[in-house]
Order: C-alpha cells, then structure tokens, then sequence
C-alpha cells in the first residue's frame, strides 16, 4: 500500500500541479507532495522486506538508498523551487512543477520495482518527465540540448529493453517462478543460460550506462547540464543517474548469482576507468561551470561503475557512493545556479568576485568543491577511500594508482574553476540581479551540506546494516 | 507458431528496406505505419491462440504505432513543410547496401543463437529491424526521419520481445507502449520547435553546443 503510495501520489499530483492557476497553491502542492513522500520513505527504512503487486514491488537495501537519496534531493530542490520560481517569474511553473512531480513517482518506481520490465518503464518515464523542463529557456540552445538528451537517452534505453527482454529468454520456463522477477532470477540464477545473459548484460551496460552518462555514450550529459535550469541539472545528475546505476546494478547482480562475474567485472572496470580519464581530459580547460559539473558527473559515474566491477570492499564504497553522490550533486547544482543567475551566465570568466556578491553561496559552492572532490571530512571521502582500497584488496593495484592519479588531476581542475569565480576581481560586468540571495535558494543546499558533512563522521547503524545488505546482494563486502 | 507469422515477418523487412531506400518523408512514414500494422497483426498470429491478453495488445499497438504516431508525424511535416529528406550523410544506394548487409549479418548471427522456440524467423527479423533502424538514426539528417529511425529501433525490440510474449506481463506491455508513445510525442514537440527556430528541421543545424 504505502509502495504504491509512493509512486501514484505524485504521478497524481502531476494533474492539478499542472491545471491549478495560483503560483502559491502550484508551490503549496509541490512542498507537500514532496514533505509527504519524504516521510513515507522514512517509514520504509523499518518495513524492509516488505513486497507488494505479488513481488514486482519490493523493498531492499539498494533501493532503499536511491529511493533515499530521489525524495531528500527532491524536497530540497522543491524548496529551492519556490525562490527560483518567484526570482524567474517563469511563464512555465505548471509544466516545471508538475514534470517534477512524474519524475518523482518515475524515480520511485525504479528504485522500488524487483521487476525488470517495471523498471525499465520506470527509467524511461524518469527520462521523459525532465525533457520539456531542459528546454526552460526557449531558445536555439536549449532545443538543441533538447534534442541531443531526447535522442541519445532513447537510444540507450531502447537497448535496455533488449536487455530485458534477452533477460527473459535467458530465465528458462519453470512452473511457479515468476518471468523477470529480481528474487526468482537471483534465487534460481544457476539454471540461467549463459549465452543469453551475457548479451544481456552487454546492452544493459550499454543501455543503463547512456542514461548514467557513462563515457564514451555521455556526450549528451555536457550540453543538457550546461543549458538545463540548474534544479533540473541537480534533479538528473543526483536523481536519474542513480536510478540508472540501479538498473545497472540489478543486472551485475543477477550475473554475480550465475557465477558470471568474471564477465561482468571486467566490462565494468573499463567503462569506469574510461569515464574517468575521459572526465579528467575535458574538466581542466573547462571554461564553462555548468558543463565542468556535467563531466564531474561523469566521473562519479565512472567510480560507481569501477565500484560495482571491483567487488569487496569497491562494491560496499559504490552503494555508499550512490548516497553522497547524489546529495552533493544537488548542493553544487544549486549553489553555482544561484551564482550562474547572479552574473547572468555560466562562463567562469564572467562570474568572478562571487564571495562579495553572493557570500552564502560562494562560501557553499566552495564546501561543496571539496565535498565532490571526495576531500575529508566529508562522506565522499569515506566513500572513494572504500573503491580505492576495495581496488588495492581485489588485486588491482594498477587500477588504483591510475584512478588516484585521475581523481588528482579532477581536483586541481575542479579547485582552479570553483576559487576563480569566488575569489577572482569582479569584471567590469554589473550583476544581473541586484538584490540579496533568496533564504528559499539557500536553506535546501545548506542542509545538504549538513548530510554530507555528518556521512564524513558517522553512518547511522540501519544505513550500515542496509548499505552492508546491498554490498553482499552485489557480490561484495562490508568493512 | 502460426504459418502465417512468415510471410508477415517478411513484409516486415521489406518496409524496412523502403524506408531506407525513399528520400519522401510521407513514404517512410507509410512504411512505418504499415510496419505498426504488421507487428500488431503478428502479436496475435504468434502466440496461435486469441486470447484478451493478445487481442489487447494487438489493438493497442495497432493504434499507436500504425495510427496516432503516424499521423501526429504527418502533421509535423505539413507544419514544418518539408517534404524530403535532402542530404543524408550516407546515400541511398549506400545505405541500402548497407541494410542488404546487416540482413545477412542478422541471419548469420540468428542461425548460432540458441533456440528460442518462436519459429526460424523472429529473431533474425528482430535484428535486422533493430540494426536498419539504428543506420537510419545515424545517416539521416532531417530530425523528422531520426525519429522514424528511433521508432524502427522500438519495433524491432518489439519483435524480439514477441519471442517472450507469454512471459512478459500485460500491464509492463501497456507501459512500454505508452512510453513509446509519450517518448514520439514529446519528440515530435520538439521537431516542431525545431522548425520553428530554425526554419528547417535538420538536425545538423544542431551544432551549437560543443566544447571549443
């Protein structure tokens, strides 16, 4: 009951969000919606094991995590809508509210479905719910950003369905197991056919790896970032990319349960250490802040995906991953859209002086600087730590040393860029919006700040036990 | 396997080939109409009994894919008055070479694949749809002809998905079908835009945004 709750109220909310003509009441439906789901989940986290629709929906450690990490990013990009949304005058709140809505219940029924073909239409929704909400500005950019995210991600999550469905030919037909169900798949995996699985793992590391912006499919991932409104940017790089590692996941683990994983592990470390080099060479010279951010997200996909393919102790850091992952992802996007609508513009030359101009949320964009770039004390450091020494105790010491080095090289360019704009003289430019920074367009990212910060210290003991739960499931293990 | 699931799966390639082979938007957006009415036909051939499951199916993809999607395509080309797709990347006799190619690369493939019990045909048709699909994506430069590529993609998962038809659920059927639907229709929005912003719809002109 209260799964379904969790997908169909705000799909359902999506309707009057989008009808209701007040702005005030648009903004009162979203906060509750949002407050609402916030506090189902939180419910969730002791009714774990709880299944629903004959096991399609369930609840488990590893979507609890992104279900997790989807509704907390959701309240407070919601809350920060309700600033950007008076600051914007936006002739297009209804479409912005009620796109955000569907992709809440999307998200929810991604990180909630146990079946594969549920999941799928989950993540396909997720993709479409955003679409409309990139091309906010109206103009030939955005429409070409537009284009390219509509194109590449059905592209790539038309060959997820081939995933699946080569999934399905690979589950032999026993009376009294369910098609495509994760539990029978997991539980009955050593009568799988092998020929089948792997093609099904290729175009599912394909198909999910698109819509996680995994290099070399993430050439869509620059351009929607860099022209989407930044709470959308924070929606996709915290909110989708996860729900996308977690089709991905699924798949590595029923491949684990086959006994496959000599397959699956390789395939993932190359698109892994891929995505990071290929992050590395585009983030220094990036002259762009929003596009800098968009190739920082394709290097922490790049670490999920070298996480989830080292096993042990990578594994436990890449579901751990998922969580900080997301949440700094909001904080940045947030905060360096409030600088962006500052200065008028997302080019680093034209937003230096922005400690002056905008203090709260300079001094936020440089936390959360040393927050991405997995710096202690805050949680992505424990989290890089675990896939760097999960590389060290797999026997992958060659992996380690070229990801530490790449995520040194992302550090420098990440630091040049985000010191400039907050240290750096101002140009001759005036600023765009004179007056103060909105409280609505700060509170959310502060908070997030706060949960980072706190995941750098201590991770609260049902978290450990279900990010250990969702390590094992994976083929991993926990500290 | 119903006997006439054959012959139906060979029309399928031969629409295939046809919107390879026209550069007029209409004929390839008959040809994907027709390829919607075929794929709901073969929904309830293969499967050899009627029942309300495959009747449903059939009805709903014969809607969407051989009625709503192609006159909402219809309707984007009259708006944006174009009528030809003017300079694919690849030519025409090229890229039909090139879909005479995947066909027997389909068959090649096909004839190694462990069965899957739905007859010598579906798998090898489902490949070659998916691989035409994919050239078209790729060749074609009018964004209107990206999206009919997009759609022969779909319809050969389809296909290969029919192979699993007893297995897969009505209910994620219906979801995959609207999806599809939504994902055409939100395209089709933003071709219209296209054109408008552009005066023209090709998707070539799309070449603001790259790292300088």
């Amino acid at each position: 009951m209260i799964l379904l709750a969790l997908i169909l109220m705000p799909v359902l909310a999506a309707v009057p969000a989008f009808f209701v003509t007040r702005p005030g009441a648009r903004t009162a439906l979203l906060l509750g919606c949002a407050t609402v789901h916030v506090m189902l989940v939180a419910r969730l986290w002791t009714m774990v094991g709880t299944a629903a629709l004959g096991g399609w929906l369930g609840v488990d450690g590893l979507g609890l995590i992104v279900l997790t990490v989807n509704s907390v990013l959701f309240i407070v990009v919601v809350s920060y809508a309700v600033g950007f949304l008076r600051a914007q005058r936006a002739r297009e709140g209804r479409v912005l509210a009620s796109g955000m809505l569907v992709f809440l219940g999307a998200a929810s029924l991604v990180a909630l479905s146990h079946h594969l073909a549920l999941l799928w239409v989950g993540m396909e929704a997720t993709t479409l719910s955003l679409a409309p909400l990139i091309y906010d500005r109206h103009d030939r950019r955005s429409l070409e950003a537009v284009w390219k995210y509509l194109v590449l991600s059905s592209v790539g999550i038309a060959l997820a369905l081939l995933a699946v469905f080569l999934l399905a030919t690979a589950q032999p037909s026993v009376a009294g197991t369910r098609p495509l169900v994760l539990d029978d798949l997991v539980a009955g995996a050593g009568s799988l056919d092998h020929w089948w699985l792997r093609a099904s793992f290729v175009f599912a590391i394909v198909g999910f790896g698109t819509k996680m912006g995994l290099a070399p499919m993430h050439t869509w991932k620059p351009d929607t970032y860099g022209e989407a409104p930044s709470l959308v940017g924070a929606l996709m790089a915290g909110g989708i990319t996860s729900c996308a590692f977690l089709g991905l996941a699924r798949f590595t683990q029923i491949l684990v349960a086959a006994g496959l994983e000599g397959f699956a592990r390789p395939l993932l470390l190359a698109f892994g250490l891929f995505s990071l080099v290929v992050a590395a060479a585009f983030i220094i010279g990036q002259a762009d802040v929003k596009r800098l951010l968009a190739y920082s997200s394709v290097e922490h996909m790049g670490l999920l995906a070298l996480g989830l393919g080292l096993g042990g102790l990578g594994t436990y850091g890449a579901v751990l991953h998922v969580l900080n992952n997301g949440l700094v992802k909001g904080l940045l996007f947030l905060v360096v859209g409030n600088l962006v609508l500052a200065a008028g513009s997302s080019a680093a030359a034209d937003m230096r002086g922005m400690l002056r101009a905008r203090p709260v949320s300079a001094m936020l964009a440089v936390l959360g600087l040393f927050a991405i770039t997995g710096s202690p004390p805050f949680g992505m450091f424990l989290s890089e730590f675990a896939i760097v020494s999960g590389a060290v105790q797999q026997h992958h010491p060659v992996v380690a040393i070229v990801a530490l080095a790449l995520l040194a090289v992302i550090f420098v360019g990440i630091a040049r860029m985000i010191l400039e704009i907050v240290l750096g003289a101002r140009p001759a430019a005036p600023l765009v919006a004179i007056d103060r920074e909105r409280p609505w367009m700060v509170l959310g990212p502060l908070v997030l700040a706060g949960i980072v910060l706190m995941l750098g210290s201590y991770i609260p003991s049902a978290l450990q036990q279900q990010l250990a739960r969702a390590a094992t499931a994976l083929g991993g293990s926990a500290p | 396997m119903h006997s006439l699931a054959e012959p139906i799966l060979l029309l399928v390639v031969l629409t295939d080939f046809a919107v390879l082979a026209t550069s007029r938007l209409s004929a390839c957006i008959r040809a994907i109409a027709s390829q919607g009415v075929l794929l709901g036909t073969l929904s309830l051939v293969v499967d050899g009994a009627w029942s309300i499951h495959a009747i449903a199916l059939a009805l709903g993809t014969i809607a969407i894919k051989a009625m709503l999607l192609p006159w909402f395509l219809r309707w984007a080309i009259r708006e944006a008055s174009v009528r030809r797709e003017v300079e694919p990347l690849v030519g025409y006799m090229p890229s039909f070479l090139l879909g005479a190619a995947a066909l027997v690369v389909s068959f090649a493939v096909a004839a190694r694949l462990p069965a899957t019990g739905s007859g010598p045909l579906l798998v090898p048709v489902a490949l070659v749809t998916v691989m035409i699909g994919l050239v078209v994506l790729i060749t074609r430069t009018k964004a209107i002809s990206q999206v009919v590529g997009y759609l022969m993609l779909e319809n050969g998962i389809y296909l290969f998905g029919l192979t699993q038809a007893r297995r897969v659920p009505f209910l994620v059927e219906a979801g995959v079908l609207l999806d599809v639907f939504v994902g055409v229709f939100v395209m089709g929005i933003v071709v219209f835009h296209i054109n408008r912003e552009f005066d023209s719809i090709s998707a070539t002109n799309l070449s603001e945004l790259r790292e300088s």
